[in-house]
């Protein structure tokens, strides 16, 4: 029970702190390869130290909706948090929760933002809350499909038995139905955390603007929660891509050195993963608004061949 | 995508080295307080057009380019002034444009710093006296640096922001 | 007077409750009077499944009263029509053979018939009602005629005999019969292709009519495919079940694509009730496939989830109509573009409708989330049928059913946004009043009940799985777990909604926490939402609906066919200036254009050829008889 709360608040402290550098570790990676010195891979967290001391411009326009969403953005997050294995197999709230579960709890985020993107009234908000779930919406089937796919060979859709059982075959990582249901996973996470090429997360043209313009209306202490929210997407996104399709390295066991060790094969991937969306960014160029339902089409196709492969082999 | 790869690492890193380029006329009392402390390591500007030609604009775009890096300092542009710290201003402001920038100034949180770029930032520059004209910025909102030029290069610009906030390597 | 109407009606919903909660229990109960109504008299008998339904109309009945407390203008007339409707939708759950439940869903249909009339006044209601009335009877012909093909076989028009003699039907009889009553019930549900009376009816309705007709009215037709695929006619062949979830599969998609592009905020929730009328068709058709192939726990599985979906349904169903209804009363308008701010003015109708949004939704930790999970671990567990086939249809509801999630979270961020938030669109939304009290406690009942059945599924479930078992005639353990955590499948999936809604208060609090202790700072100081520093900012630049909508329209315009139509209005001096701009964006119906007018169509030219017959003149006529009375020779 108490290895239990120290592991969740562990748990927790990564994701939380460890998001921005994974945000900033990214922009500093596309600096590089466009051949600027480029921010420090600490930079988010300056952000939000100056973003704290600020203060908050609220629109008279707006509601408690409004003030309430960047918590409540932080709470799904965290709860997330809770769900995802992170370094060991079996997260603290394992019992609670699958990834039906965190699916519909990023919707739940999702949900709340748009609301407050409608809330401020004016058109730039209206228009990121309508392009944000019409992206969200036409991700979901591509993964609902491919979890389908890896609950079909693991038997289960609780992440930590995923975990437990692809842990065992190694040949996996070289299965094409698992690169499949990887591909199609890796475009939605594009998708859902707002990165090129569905959007670009460093335009300032608010006609290209998905995410970006739900929050121009936040500020201070709002718009460092908001920020750290959708860092903590990327962070989560990448922990579950990272660790249902690559589960070596994670601890069995509760203690302090498995843990650790965990923590570092995690950082490991981590860092893999990032170099090759930091890649992927800087040589796609961001899609046309309505050339994204195709490319989230091709990722349904992708999953879809996935399932197919499986059923096919059994 | 290979090709990127291949020209990125060739070509490595062009960023230049920031050296004390021009002046900055620094007005007020804020500069040296606590304000500057807070935007120490990090500092978001938005970038307001009152009337300039865009002969500032395009020095300014410069600054996020390869060669002259701002976010290396912690800078960078943003989209809404809710988001900003620092209002770069550039032009002499225009009747039309008065009301709009001092929205802007207004919609911008505490505490936020006010740069006027240019000439024109100044007191009008080439336009000073026009009727179509208000003056300065300092007529219309409250500056606390002042950049000229006409219009300031890049390298000035970086300088003249980066003294202003107290972190000019020297 | 009006009270005391309603309030007898609340009254009868009560008692349905309770007796309902016997059958559930296990309770069975029958009343047998022979010579009250032709062909068997009146007989009703109260077994679990039965009970369940009466309890949830009861269950809906109850709130739905008490809003018309409240609603003085709307609920004067009409008084003996509700009294009628709920009295009729009681006995149809219990009624025990023919001529009961034909009567009692004649009266049902009736009644409601006359409740949709409400605004005599008013043509898109007359048109309403009428189509209404002709797609109810027209199911009634099928029910009549499937009832009496069955009770002519099986010999006996009680539903019990039909159960004993289920083993001995012919294939031939039992897909007949299958066919006729599944159309009559599916036409009641609001099955697509047999949807189109819906939108029309319950809109044109007054809201706690709506509320009943959309959250209990066709969960009876839900309940006649239940006693038809899984109970009157035994174990039928597989295309059943998968015929069910086809129409689960298109229905669900249909409904959310034509609520996406709605603006009627009634009509809105019309359609959302056809997606989830779809839904549940899902879990029924799964229930029946594994039924087949002999997987009994997971057939329970799929009963579960079908079910829990009904009752879920009808509590956020009717939260979100009366929620509409209070909105509707305030505003003067069904048109959402007419409104907005609305929160500032409703703040309590607004916090009901925001859990009915999220609910429906199927959001985390509401009831919406649980039901729509259950149904998904029914469908992921396909991989136990050995049939390609049956896996590659299961796939199909499993991506239908994700889509439609997606979509319905979108519609409804929609809904609620527009209706609720930022400036009002117009005079009547900025003079809006709050709901008075009876509504309000109406629409809280409703939010607490989500709630339960969103926390606190662990209490549920055994319940229903012991509906379950009553219906598929086994006691398997599909779904067990403690007070916390419900389990399916054994390690399958397991969740736990009351530690997720710990956990997700404790988050939302941390931050609060976490600020005050680093010191952030707190000021907060009001100003105008940025409109990139321009002087005017008016509702007129706020989104409306139809620009919400517009990427959808886009993604999907080979299903809604849209057509653009364009007026400007130039100054008279000069071309440059516009006065005028009017931009028009309607969907077609397919259905309409495919499927009815075409129909209708045929059937006019066969009437007019028939009507050929009817020449006037006698000597034709004497010939008729002449022919009739030779025929009839030859025949005997």
């Amino acid at each position: 029970m108490i290895a239990t709360l120290a592991l969740a608040v562990v748990q927790i402290a990564i994701v939380a702190f460890g998001a921005p550098l994974l945000v900033g570790t990214l922009r500093t990676l596309k600096a590089r390869l466009v051949g600027r010195q480029g921010p420090s891979p600490w930079q988010p967290y300056a952000d939000v130290r100056k973003l704290l001391a600020k203060e908050v411009v609220v629109s008279t326009t707006t509601s408690w909706v409004f003030r309430a969403t960047p918590y409540a953005l932080v709470a799904t997050l965290l709860t997330a948090a809770l769900i995802v294995p992170v370094m060991t197999v079996r997260p603290p709230l394992a019992f609670a929760g699958n990834i039906i579960l965190l699916v519909y709890l990023f919707m739940l985020g999702t949900f709340f933002l748009a609301l407050a993107g409608l809330d401020a009234g004016s058109a730039f908000g209206g228009m990121g809350s309508s392009r944000e779930v019409a992206v969200a919406a036409l991700a979901e089937p591509t993964v609902v499909v491919a979890v389908f796919a890896l609950a079909l060979r693991a038997e289960s859709i609780d992440l930590g038995r995923i975990v437990e059982r692809f842990a065992g075959e190694p040949w996996l990582a070289a299965n094409p139905a698992h690169l499949l249901a990887f591909a199609a996973l890796f475009i939605v996470m594009l998708a859902e955390t707002g990165r090129l090429p569905v959007d670009n997360p460093a335009t300032h043209l608010e006609l290209t603007m998905i995410h970006e313009a739900m929050v121009l209306e936040y500020s201070g202490r709002y718009l460092a929660l908001v920020e750290w929210a959708s860092a903590m997407k990327l962070f989560v996104f990448m922990t579950l891509l990272a660790n249902l399709f690559v589960p070596w390295g994670l601890a069995e066991a509760t203690g302090p050195i498995p843990v650790l060790s965990g923590a570092l094969a995690l950082a490991a991937k981590l860092a893999v993963l990032t170099a090759a969306v930091a890649l992927l960014e800087t040589a796609v160029a961001k899609l046309r608004l309505f050339r994204v339902p195709e490319l989230l089409a091709g990722s349904f196709a992708l999953a879809f061949l996935s399932l197919m492969a499986i059923f096919v082999v059994r | 995508m290979l090709r990127q790869l291949r020209t990125a690492v060739r070509t490595g890193i062009v960023t230049e080295a920031c050296a004390p380029v021009g002046e900055v006329q620094r007005i007020g009392e804020r500069l040296a307080s606590e304000i500057v402390r807070l935007f120490g390591r990090s500092l978001a500007i938005r970038q307001v057009d009152a009337g300039s030609c865009n002969g500032c604009e395009l020095e300014i775009s410069g600054l996020t380019g390869p060669h002259y890096d701002l976010e290396r300092f912690g800078l960078h542009f943003v989209a809404s002034p809710r988001h900003a710290d620092c209002l770069l201003v550039t032009g002499p402001v225009t009747r039309n444009m008065a009301e709009a920038l001092r929205r802007t100034w207004e919609a911008t949180p505490d505490p936020k710093l006010v740069v006027a770029v240019g000439d024109c930032g100044l007191d009008g520059g080439l336009f000073r006296g026009s009727y179509a004209v208000v003056g300065g910025v300092a007529d219309v909102v409250p500056v606390d640096a002042v950049i000229p030029g006409c219009p300031p290069p890049p390298a000035a610009l970086l300088a003249g922001l980066l003294e202003a906030l107290g972190r000019l390597p020297r | 007077m009006t009270r005391l109407g309603y309030g007898v009606v609340a009254l009868m919903g009560a008692a349905a409750v309770g007796l309902g909660g016997y059958g559930v229990t296990g309770g069975g109960a029958a009343l047998r009077l022979p010579s009250l109504l032709p062909l068997g008299g009146l007989e009703l008998t109260l077994d679990p499944l039965g009970g369940l339904f009466l309890a949830l109309i009861g269950s809906a009945a109850i709130p739905a009263s008490i809003y018309a407390f409240g609603d003085a203008a709307g609920a004067r007339r009409g008084r003996f029509a509700y009294a009628v409707f709920v009295t009729s939708m009681c006995v149809v759950p219990v009624a025990a053979n023919t001529m009961t439940f034909l009567i009692a869903w004649e009266l049902m249909s009736l009644a409601s018939y006359f409740l949709v009339l409400h605004d005599r006044q008013s043509k898109g209601s007359v048109n309403a009602a009428w189509i209404y009335a002709v797609m109810t009877h027209a199911g009634l012909a099928c029910l009549l005629a499937g009832m009496l093909l069955l009770g002519a076989d099986v010999g006996s028009p009680r539903f019990a005999d039909w159960r004993a003699a289920a083993p001995t039907l012919t294939p031939t009889t039992r897909d007949a019969a299958f066919l006729l009553l599944a159309l009559g019930f599916a036409g009641k549900a609001g099955v697509v292709p047999l949807h189109v009376w819906l939108p029309l009816a319950h809109p044109a309705a007054p809201s706690h009519v709506s509320a009943l007709m959309s959250g209990v009215m066709i969960k009876l037709g839900v309940y006649g495919l239940l006693r038809v695929s899984l109970d009157w006619l035994g174990i039928g062949p597989s295309w059943w079940g998968a015929a069910l979830l086809i129409a689960g599969a298109a229905s669900s998609l249909i409904g959310v694509l034509y609520a996406l592009v709605e603006h009627d905020l009634k009509r809105l929730l019309a359609f959302h009730s056809i997606e989830n009328i779809g839904i549940i068709l899902l879990g029924i058709g799964s229930a029946a496939l594994y039924r087949v192939a002999g997987l009994d726990a997971l057939a329970a599985l799929g009963l579960i989830a079908a079910l829990y979906h009904t009752v879920n349904h009808a509590m956020f169903k009717a939260l979100l109509f009366l929620g509409a209804g209070a909105v509707v009363h305030a505003t003067g308008t069904r048109n959402m573009e007419a409104m907005g701010g609305l929160i500032k003015r409703m703040p309590w109708t607004a916090v009901c409708f925001l859990v009915g949004s999220a609910a429906i939704a199927a959001l985390p930790p509401l009831n919406g989330f649980v039901s729509e999970w259950l149904t998904f671990l029914a469908l992921f567990q396909n991989m136990r049928l050995e049939a390609v086939g049956q896996n590659l249809v299961f796939t199909l509801g499993i991506a239908s059913l994700a889509l439609t999630g997606g979509l319905a979270m979108a519609c409804f961020v929609k809904a609620f946004g527009i209706t609720f938030l930022a400036l009002p669109r117009s005079d009547a939304a900025a003079r809006a009043h709050e709901a008075s009290r009876p509504v309000r406690v109406a629409m809280l009942t409703l939010v607490t009940a989500c709630v339960v059945l969103g926390v606190g599924p662990t209490l549920v479930v055994p319940t229903l799985g012991s509906v379950a078992s009553a219906v598929l005639g086994t006691a398997p353990e599909a779904i067990s777990g403690d007070w916390l955590t419900v389990r399916v499948s054994g390690q399958f999936a397991s969740v736990s909604t009351a530690a997720i809604a710990v956990v997700l208060a404790g988050s939302f609090c941390a931050p609060l926490v976490a600020l005050r202790l680093v010191g952030a700072s707190r000021r907060t100081r009001a100003y105008e939402t940025w409109g990139c520093g321009r002087i005017v900012q008016t509702p007129r630049m706020e989104y409306t609906a139809t620009a919400f909508a517009s990427p959808f329209k886009r993604v999907f315009d080979f299903f809604y066919r849209p057509t653009k139509r364009l007026d400007i209005e130039f100054h008279p001096e000069s071309r440059f200036f516009v006065e005028r701009i009017e931009y028009e964006n309607p969907t077609r119906s397919i259905f309409e254009d495919w499927l009815y007018r075409p129909a209708l169509r045929l059937l006019h030219g066969g009437a007019r050829a028939a009507g050929a017959l009817q020449s006037g003149s006698a000597n034709q006529y004497l010939a008729y008889i002449l022919a009739a009375l030779l025929l009839m020779l030859v025949l005997a």
